[in-house]
C-alpha cells in the first residue's frame, strides 16, 4: 500500500454542467433535487435519448484574441474558468509563484472532435474547409493548449485521457508534481462537450438510454450524455490552511476487458483501497460516496457490490441522474460535488432512480440528505478498465 | 529552484518501418547501417493474444510492441509495472473512419471501433493482454507530447519509487486528416524508467524555455520520420542520445515556459 500523502488546499474551485453555470446553481439542483437533462436537441441526425446540455454554448464565442482556438469545447472550458473568481485566483497563483511554477493537468475524453465531426460534415473536394484548418483544435491537447494560453500558465502541462476517469487522474499527477518540488500550484480539471462520436458512439454499444438515465435502479437500461466544464486551482496546505483538501487518490487497472467493468469490482477496489491508503483513513471515516454510477447495467451492479466495505452511517449517490454523463469531465464535475457535499452539509439525492438494486439499499441516498460530512470520496471508471477514486476532507478531519 | 530527478533507464523498444526494434533503430542512428527495406511494415505485437492482435488498430499493436520490447530488455513484469501511453494524437486511422462514418451514416458507427477510439486503447489493450492491475494512463501535449509524457512517467517513478514503463507513439494519419496532422508514418518508442541508478542514468531538470529547442538536422535526417511529427523527431533525438552510449544533453519541449533538460550519464 502507498505510503500517506500530505493534503493540499483546494484554493478556487467551478463547476459548469446542465445545472447551470458555476456553483450555486450546482448546489440549489442537488439541495432541491431538480436534474438538468433534457430530451436530445443536439445531435446531427435523430437519436431517441436524453442529454445533459450546457446552454448557451452557441451563443459564447471565444474573445478575439483565443479565435485560433475557437470550437465548442474549448468554449465550455472559457465559460468553466469564468465562473467563482477562478480566473483571478489562477493569476494570483501566477503572480506569487511565477508563472512556471503553476502546472495544468487537464482530462478530456474526446477534446475537441466536434468541430472535427464539424469539418468532416463540410469538406470541400475532400479537404477541410478553410475555417477548420486549425491542427491545433484536431488533438487531444486543443483543451489544454488553449487553458494554457487563456490563463498564462506556463508550467509543466499535460493532458489526460483515460475515457471517463480522465479528470479524476488529473488531481493524482498534480500531487506527485507538487510532491517533488516540480510545481507550487497545479490548476487541475476536465472538459467534455457534447458530439456525435460519443452520442452514437455509445449508442452503437447499446449503452444509451432512451430515457433520462437512472442510476443505481432495477430498470436502469444505460447512460444519458452530458457536457462540463469543472476546474480546482491545488496549492500546498501552508498557503490556505482553512480550505478543503485533497486528501488521497487512488488509480488502478482492472485488466480485463476494454468495455466491460471487472465482475468483483477488482481495479474499483483497489483505486478505493490506494486512495484510502495515502489518505491514511479507513472506510469508517467517509461521510459521502459520490459514485461512477453510470447508469448501465453492470457498472452499477459491480459497483454496489463494493458498497459492502463502508458502514452503515457512509452515505452515496450517483450524481449523473442530474447533470448526465459527463465522460473525461466526470471525474472533476464529480469531485467539486463530493467538494459541495462536505462544504454545504448536503448529500446529494441519487435521482433517476424509484427502486434501487438491493446491494446499493442500505448505502444510496434517494432525496437530498442535509447532514455534516467531513470526508467524501469520488469514484471514476473508465473504458480500458481504469480506475480512480479521489478522497477530500475539510480542514483539519483528515486522520 | 525546481527539484531534480534521478532515473534509470533499463529498457527501450523502437519500431519503424525499416527499423523494427532497438537494436536496428540503433544501428540506423549510429550509422553503421541504413533502413532495412525488407523489415516488417506492421507491430507484430505478439504479447497481445491473437484475437486481440486481430480486432486491435495500429496505434494499439505500436504501442504493444514497443513495450513489449522494452520490458523484455528491461526484464520486467508488465504484470506490476505502472504504465504511461503518449500519443500527439491516437488512433487517427479510427478518427477518420468516426468523423466518416458520422457524416455520411451515424447510425452505422461499429461499437468496436468506438471502443477503440479512446486514446487509452494501447494502456487498455496492454493492461488486459498483460494482466496488469497497476496505475495506467493515457497522455497527450501536442508537439510535446514525448517531454510532457516523459515527465509524467518520470515523476511517476520518482514519486512512488516504482519502475514504470513509458510509450509514445503515432500512426500514419488518414483521409483528410493527413493535410492537418501531416503524420505519414507510424512511429513508436518506450522506455522502462526507474527511479534509482540502473542501466543508462539520467538527470531530469525542467528549465526555463522561451521557445521550443531545435531539433537536430542529424535526426531530421530520418524524414518520413521526424519531419512530419515533432514528438517523432523528439523521440529520435533522445533515442539518438541513448544509442551513441556517451554523456550527452538532451532538451525537449515541455510548456509554453519550459524545456524538459536531460542530463544522459552514461
Amino acid at each position: 500500500m502507498p505510503a500517506r500523502i500530505q493534503p493540499l488546499a483546494i484554493t478556487a474551485m467551478s463547476a459548469t454542467s446542465a445545472l447551470g453555470r458555476g456553483l450555486g446553481p450546482h448546489v440549489d439542483a442537488l439541495r432541491s433535487g431538480g436534474g438538468g437533462l433534457r430530451a436530445n436537441d443536439f445531435s446531427c441526425a435523430p437519436l431517441d435519448c436524453f442529454i445533459g446540455r450546457v446552454g448557451g454554448i452557441e451563443h459564447a464565442p471565444l474573445p478575439a484574441q483565443h479565435a485560433g482556438w475557437e470550437c465548442r469545447n474549448n468554449r465550455l472550458a472559457w465559460l468553466g474558468l469564468q465562473q467563482e473568481g477562478l480566473m483571478e485566483a489562477i493569476a494570483g497563483a501566477v503572480a506569487r509563484y511565477g508563472s512556471t511554477r503553476v502546472a495544468l493537468l487537464l482530462g478530456t475524453s474526446t477534446a475537441s472532435i466536434g468541430d472535427t465531426e464539424l469539418a468532416y460534415r463540410g469538406l470541400d473536394h475532400a479537404h477541410f474547409p478553410a475555417g477548420l484548418r486549425r491542427p491545433q483544435i484536431h488533438t487531444p491537447h486543443s483543451l489544454a493548449g488553449f487553458v494554457a494560453a487563456a490563463t498564462g500558465i506556463t508550467g509543466p502541462a499535460l493532458t489526460i485521457s483515460t475515457a471517463c476517469s480522465s479528470s479524476a487522474k488529473v488531481f493524482a499527477s498534480a500531487e506527485r508534481l507538487l510532491r517533488l518540488g516540480l510545481a507550487d500550484a497545479a490548476l487541475v480539471g476536465g472538459v467534455d462537450t457534447l458530439c456525435d462520436s460519443v452520442l452514437f458512439g455509445f449508442n452503437s454499444l447499446d449503452l444509451v438510454s432512451r430515457l433520462p438515465c437512472r442510476p443505481f435502479d432495477v430498470q436502469r437500461d444505460g447512460i444519458s450524455i452530458g457536457e462540463a466544464a469543472a476546474f480546482a486551482l491545488l496549492e500546498r496546505v501552508d498557503a490556505a490552511p482553512a480550505a478543503l483538501r485533497l486528501i488521497g487518490y487512488g488509480e488502478a487497472s482492472d485488466a480485463h476487458h476494454m468495455s466491460t467493468p471487472h465482475p468483483d469490482g477488482r481495479g474499483a477496489l483497489a483505486a478505493l483501497d490506494d486512495a484510502l491508503a495515502r489518505a491514511g483513513i479507513d472506510t469508517d471515516a467517509v461521510g459521502y460516496i459520490n459514485l461512477h454510477g453510470t447508469a448501465t447495467v453492470k457498472n452499477d451492479e459491480i459497483e454496489a457490490k463494493t458498497l459492502s466495505r463502508f458502514p452503515a452511517h457512509t452515505r452515496a449517490s450517483s450524481t449523473k441522474g442530474f447533470t448526465g454523463h459527463t465522460l473525461g469531465a466526470a471525474g472533476a464535475l464529480e469531485a467539486v460535488i463530493a467538494l459541495l457535499a462536505i462544504e454545504h452539509g448536503l448529500v446529494p439525492p441519487n435521482l433517476g432512480c424509484s427502486e434501487p438494486i438491493a446491494d446499493a439499499v442500505p448505502w444510496l441516498a434517494l432525496r437530498p440528505e442535509a447532514r455534516r460530512v467531513d470526508v467524501a470520496i469520488s469514484n471514476s471508471f473508465g473504458f480500458g478498465g481504469n480506475n480512480a477514486c479521489l478522497a477530500f476532507a475539510r480542514a483539519g478531519v483528515s486522520a | 529552484m525546481s527539484a531534480t530527478l534521478e532515473i534509470g533507464i533499463t529498457g527501450i523498444g523502437a519500431f519503424m518501418h525499416g527499423a523494427p526494434d532497438w537494436v536496428s533503430l540503433r544501428g540506423v542512428l549510429l550509422g553503421t547501417h541504413g533502413l532495412d527495406a525488407n523489415a516488417p511494415a506492421k507491430p507484430a505485437a505478439a504479447r497481445l493474444p491473437a484475437a486481440e492482435r486481430r480486432r486491435a488498430p495500429d496505434g494499439v499493436r505500436l504501442a504493444a510492441e514497443v513495450a513489449e520490447q522494452a520490458c523484455t530488455m528491461a526484464a520486467c513484469d508488465p504484470a506490476t509495472l505502472p504504465c504511461v501511453f503518449a500519443s500527439t494524437h491516437g488512433e487517427v486511422g479510427i478518427t477518420d473512419y468516426v468523423c466518416e462514418t458520422l457524416a455520411r451514416a451515424p447510425q452505422e458507427m461499429s461499437p468496436t471501433k468506438f471502443h477503440n477510439s479512446v486514446l487509452n486503447a494501447p494502456a487498455g489493450y496492454w493492461t488486459i493482454a498483460t494482466g496488469c492491475t497497476a496505475a495506467s494512463n493515457a497522455v497527450s501535449a501536442y508537439r510535446r507530447t514525448v517531454g510532457a509524457g516523459l515527465l509524467e512517467a518520470a515523476v511517476f517513478a520518482c514519486s512512488e519509487d516504482t519502475p514504470v514503463l513509458f510509450a509514445h507513439g503515432d500512426v500514419a494519419a488518414a483521409g483528410p486528416l493527413v493535410d492537418i496532422m501531416r503524420i505519414r508514418a507510424l512511429f513508436g518508442m518506450a522506455l522502462v524508467l526507474t527511479p534509482r541508478r540502473s542501466g543508462t542514468c539520467m538527470r531530469l531538470a525542467l528549465q526555463a524555455a522561451a521557445a521550443d529547442p531545435p531539433i537536430p538536422e542529424s535526426v531530421l535526417a530520418l524524414q518520413a520520420v521526424a519531419s512530419d511529427n515533432p514528438a517523432n523527431a523528439q523521440a529520435l533525438v533522445l533515442l539518438a542520445a541513448l544509442a551513441h552510449a556517451r554523456p550527452a544533453r538532451v532538451r525537449l519541449p515541455l510548456s509554453n515556459g519550459l524545456s524538459l533538460d536531460m542530463e544522459i550519464n552514461v
